[in-house]
């Protein structure tokens, strides 16, 4: 019971962490496509400058979490997806600094530069977080100790010797970047005016067909991959609404974007990415890693949770820790001035 | 390098070395900029301001550099130590969470109105922005350090089946009677840090005819800050953490000092070579009896020596560990001697004018971080040949799947990346001290 608690609160810290920095990796996705002067590149920067950090912190808050409530899984998945999460460390290194220093230095050259870093590395991110659910849905090799190790690329086709990217993952990884894209998209013309608000519409109208289109692609190829996701939704109907959430934000997204209410728009595209989160962990629950070998040997909340002290002991300082957070999340928000220039 | 073993503690040790260069400077110095901007309150003078703006600039730039590279300490427990994150990561998981929930959160949030907002709340408001980010990155030392304590002396936990490593007590892992000197030793080392980053660019200042009223507001600040924290590095907290090691880790005591027999009336060596095969000390330089004295208080104890220990538990690189704490106690012990020379000609009123001494300050620069680096290599040489002290061993805790190869592969991306970083910390630290302490607060700026 405790255990599906931290279930719970983890997918809450992972939607967390892809609704918010989702947005300012997304913008970091368009940038280089919607803003065309340096001007406007410093502009985008700087609707995502104050929060950018504190969103960063729901993964290192939910990487925390998911260690102390679930530590197999942890130990296992981080090892076992060992090169892809030393390259999202670097892309995150990379990300931070371009975006923390690239107003540091004028000059013709520098901030060129750190734009392209931001550019380069934030599409890099939008397709490994994409892949990583995707790793997660397809289920990993999984050895009679509960570890794995996974090369970052074998033959392509998500088999038993399948590698971190497949075609399929590779899909929910283009799935995601677009998502991000238009999320992006949303977020810069909620917060901007003018030519570039125009222009970030107009992408973010591109790229909400192409989310609907992977989303639909992404779907029926997930319930082929992995049955488990239709069993679930079929013993446990209510869960259809988690799914309806997404088709709910995703036509939200388009109509709203259409009518130039970019707040409403940017809001429908969290309601589609939570959406989308939770179908995917209420589908593969009671796993939190599946085996692609066999069903028997994956990781689910009840082989790898902690103690159940420290289950609940955690949620005595959780709960009033992320209210506070909570609080100075509010505070950061309601200073955003309305319009970056 | 061939083993996996070799290869993951290498890249523990590389990436948490050149982390912990930034945040010990984001510690000290939000002390000191919450300490000029209170004066700047309190006395209504412009300098305070301008000088703390300065800092706040030097702050900003390295603060990013701690904060990215801070990132992979936590994916690294689960990366490259699978074994050890497995048994015990349902009770370090807890410190570490809470570092995300209560000091990150809190940082992230304010750090932007510390750095770029103060022209928009009042200095008071200000002012408590600045402490907002003080008390996250103090708390966030504290959580980080009662992991390690954790680490070097296991309290509140029992052993579960299959030797999972049960939390019994939250309150036993937070209240760890380790973690309170290990706190105060290296919140102070923090200060000590900042202290003399800010007595050194006095000092260049006030060498070079540059910024003079900033200058001496650096150097004032710097020296007296830096004197009392010294102090109280040495005593009571360097005092009391030695005197946990004597306690709990004995045989880490033995080989820190280089002591290889069991001696009443030990000594200390200030200087030699350990030869471990030999089991003896090259070259000793000794205070007689100081070390019974200093860990049990009477000049005749009896200090057990490594021969007192089974060899499988001594630590594993014994001359490193003793280097590393003599290295420590050594550098430690020349600082104290040139902040109390400063303290005296500030006092005298001759320090701004006395030129050897404020070279020194600015050649000095260098010195607390490289002890405060021998010092947490002391405190983790020290633990071997445990990863859990008495519970685990490191050999027993690396990931089985990640191979030596694949390691390296990482390790080797990682140094090359940092140095970028380095370089680039270096450029524009170096650019900010050029421009020199500001009349006008920072407002916009693309990022923040």
């Amino acid at each position: 019971m405790i255990a599906t608690v931290w279930f719970c609160l983890v997918a809450i810290m992972i939607a967390g962490y892809v609704v918010l920095d989702g947005f300012d990796i997304g913008a970091g996705v368009v940038h280089l496509l919607v803003a065309r002067t340096s001007d406007e590149r410093r502009q985008i920067l700087q609707s995502i400058g104050p929060v950018w950090d504190g969103n960063e912190v729901w993964l290192l808050a939910g990487g925390g979490t998911l260690y102390f409530a679930f530590p197999a899984l942890y130990s296992a998945a981080f090892s076992g997806f060992y090169l892809a999460l030393m390259i999202v460390l670097w892309l995150l290194i990379l990300r931070g600094v371009s975006i923390e220093l690239s107003n540091h230095v004028e000059g013709p050259l520098w901030q060129p530069f750190w734009h392209f870093i931001f550019g380069a590395s934030s599409v890099l991110l939008a397709v490994l977080l994409g892949a990583a659910l995707g790793n997660v849905v397809r289920g990993v090799p999984l050895d009679a100790n509960g570890y794995f190790f996974l090369p970052l690329w074998t033959n392509f086709v998500p088999g038993t010797d399948a590698g971190i990217v497949d075609w399929y993952t590779l899909l929910a990884g283009v799935a995601s970047f677009v998502a991000l894209s238009f999320h992006g998209c949303c977020w810069v013309a909620s917060r901007t005016e003018g030519e570039l608000q125009t222009r970030a519409r107009a992408v973010g109208v591109k790229a909400w067909w192409a989310v609907l289109v992977l989303t639909a692609l992404l779907t029926v190829v997930s319930f082929r991959i992995q049955p488990h996701l239709w069993a679930e939704f079929m013993a446990y109907p209510w869960g259809a609404v988690f799914p309806l959430l997404a088709v709910l934000g995703l036509v939200g997204g388009l109509f709203f974007l259409a009518r130039h209410r970019d707040g409403a728009a940017f809001l429908s595209s969290c309601l589609y990415l939570v959406g989308m989160l939770t179908s995917v962990t209420f589908g593969v629950y009671p796993y939190v890693l599946p085996s692609n070998v066999s069903p028997a040997a994956g990781l689910t909340i009840y082989n790898s949770a902690a103690g159940e002290y420290g289950l609940y002991i955690g949620l005595a300082w959780w709960i009033p820790g992320m209210l506070l957070a909570a609080v100075y999340s509010i505070f950061v928000y309601r200073r955003l001035p309305a319009k970056v220039t | 390098m061939d083993s996996a073993l070799a290869v993951d503690r290498l890249h523990f040790a590389f990436t948490v070395t050149f982390h912990y260069l930034f945040p010990q400077l984001t510690m000290g110095l939000a002390l000191l900029i919450v300490i000029l901007k209170a004066a700047a309150l309190r006395t209504g003078n412009p300098v305070y301001n301008e000088a703390a703006r300065f800092w706040v600039r030097i702050f900003a730039i390295n603060f990013v550099i701690g904060v990215v590279t801070g990132i992979p300490m936590e994916f690294q427990f689960g990366t490259n130590w699978a074994r050890f994150s497995k048994d015990a990561g349902g009770v370090i998981g807890q410190p570490l969470a809470m570092e995300g929930v209560f000091s990150f959160f809190l940082e992230s949030s304010f750090i932007g109105f510390f750095v770029y907002g103060e022209k928009r709340f009042s200095p008071k408001m200000h002012w408590l922005t600045a402490f907002l980010v003080f008390l996250g990155s103090w708390m966030s030392g504290f959580l980080i350090i009662a992991t390690d304590a954790w680490m070097q002396h296991p309290t509140g936990y029992k052993l579960g089946p299959d030797n999972q490593i049960l939390l019994d007590s939250f309150w036993g892992l937070i209240l760890n009677p380790w973690v309170l000197w290990q706190y105060l030793h290296n919140m102070i080392a923090a200060v000590v840090t900042g202290s003399f980053v800010m007595a050194a660019v006095g000092a260049y200042y006030q060498l070079a005819g540059l910024y003079v009223e900033h200058a001496r507001v650096f150097l004032r600040t710097g020296v007296i800050a830096g004197t009392i924290a010294l102090l109280a590095l040495l005593f009571p907290t360097g005092d009391g953490q030695g005197r946990m090691v004597a306690e709990h880790q004995p045989v880490t005591l033995a080989a820190m000092e280089g002591l290889f027999e069991t001696t009443p009336g030990a000594g200390i060596a200030i200087l030699g070579q350990p030869d471990p095969a030999a089991m003896r000390l090259d070259n000793p330089l000794v205070v007689p009896r100081a070390l019974s004295f200093l860990t049990y208080r009477r000049w005749g104890a009896v200090v057990r020596g490594l021969n007192a220990f089974p060899r499988d538990l001594w630590p594993d690189n014994i001359p490193l560990l003793y280097y590393s704490y003599h290295i420590m106690v050594g550098l430690g012990t020349i600082l104290i001697a040139l902040m109390l020379l400063c303290v005296w000609f500030l006092w005298r009123g001759q320090l701004y004018a006395t030129r050897p001494l404020l070279w020194a300050l600015l050649l000095a620069l260098p010195f607390p971080y490289i002890a405060t680096t021998a010092g947490w290599m002391t405190a983790e040489l020290g633990r071997q040949p445990w990863l859990i002290y008495g519970v685990m061993r490191t050999a027993d805790g690396f990931s089985p799947r990640v191979s030596a190869s694949n390691g390296l592969f990482t390790l080797l991306g990682f140094m090359g990346l940092y140095l970028v970083l380095g370089i680039l910390f270096l450029f524009l630290v170096h650019r900010e001290i050029e421009n020199g302490p500001a009349a006008e607060p920072v407002v916009a700026g693309g990022a923040k």
